[in-house]
């Protein structure tokens, strides 16, 4: 299993905060993004063309590379805007 | 270095103080204060509210404090940056840093707001008039983090 994290105006879009996600062996996060896109809806348009899309694998920015190992913590979010 | 985010206010005044006071060799401290603008693009801003990632949050701000460390001799560092609901001319962040010299200060502290406003997980979301809308990414805070490089 990952857990997975929705953040901000993503949060609202998805619906949802928070979920867990069966996977067993270790994948890419462009895979992870494939995945999720093809639930289809707001996901598709989240997921497959959204190019500003953030990531971070247990807490750290990581890009479309980065393996997703189970038990990892993968967060997707819009561009920061703090300070 | 001292790390916070939180929903309360905090105290300018003596968070300079105590970061002046601990360190004798201190000849400079830096500081900058983001407070919530009453207006945004022409229009009267009611209210922002901050979300972020509880413990990336900490994880980046320690991070990016320890890159400024590694880069000008600095004494040390704190920054604090509130969550929540905010109204017009609420402090949002505060960076404070001491050095023996204001020009490793300076440099440091504007280090620290540009990588906290490109990298630290934290979300804007303002309500003006108009409606509540989450604010876009600028891409001139893209360009203040790059001249670092």
């Amino acid at each position: 299993m990952i857990q997975l994290l929705y953040f901000a105006r993503l949060r609202e879009s998805l619906g949802t905060r928070s979920e867990q996600l069966e996977w067993p062996v270790p994948a890419s996060i462009a895979e992870l993004k494939r995945q999720l896109a093809a639930r289809g809806g707001n996901w598709h348009e989240q997921f497959a063309d959204n190019p500003s899309l953030c990531v971070a694998v247990n807490q750290q920015l990581a890009t479309e590379t980065a393996t997703v190992q189970p038990g990892d913590e993968i967060a997707f979010f819009p561009p920061v805007t703090g300070g | 270095m001292t790390v916070r985010v939180q929903e309360a206010d905090f105290d300018t005044g003596a968070e300079i103080a105590q970061l002046r006071l601990q360190y004798p060799m201190a000849g400079a401290v830096v500081a900058f204060v983001g407070q919530v603008r009453d207006l945004n693009d022409g229009k009267a801003v009611s209210r922002l509210t901050l979300e972020h990632y509880p413990g990336m949050t900490e994880k980046s701000l320690a991070t990016i404090i320890e890159q400024a460390m590694q880069r000008w001799p600095l004494l040390d560092a704190t920054v604090i940056h509130r969550v929540g609901e905010l109204p017009p001319q609420a402090q949002i962040v505060l960076v404070a840093v001491a050095s023996a010299h204001r020009g490793d200060a300076f440099a440091a502290c504007e280090f620290i707001m540009d990588y906290l406003k490109t990298e630290a997980p934290f979300w804007k979301r303002e309500a003006t008039s108009e409606g509540t809308v989450w604010l876009d990414a600028r891409d001139s805070d893209q360009l203040s983090r790059k001249r670092w490089q």
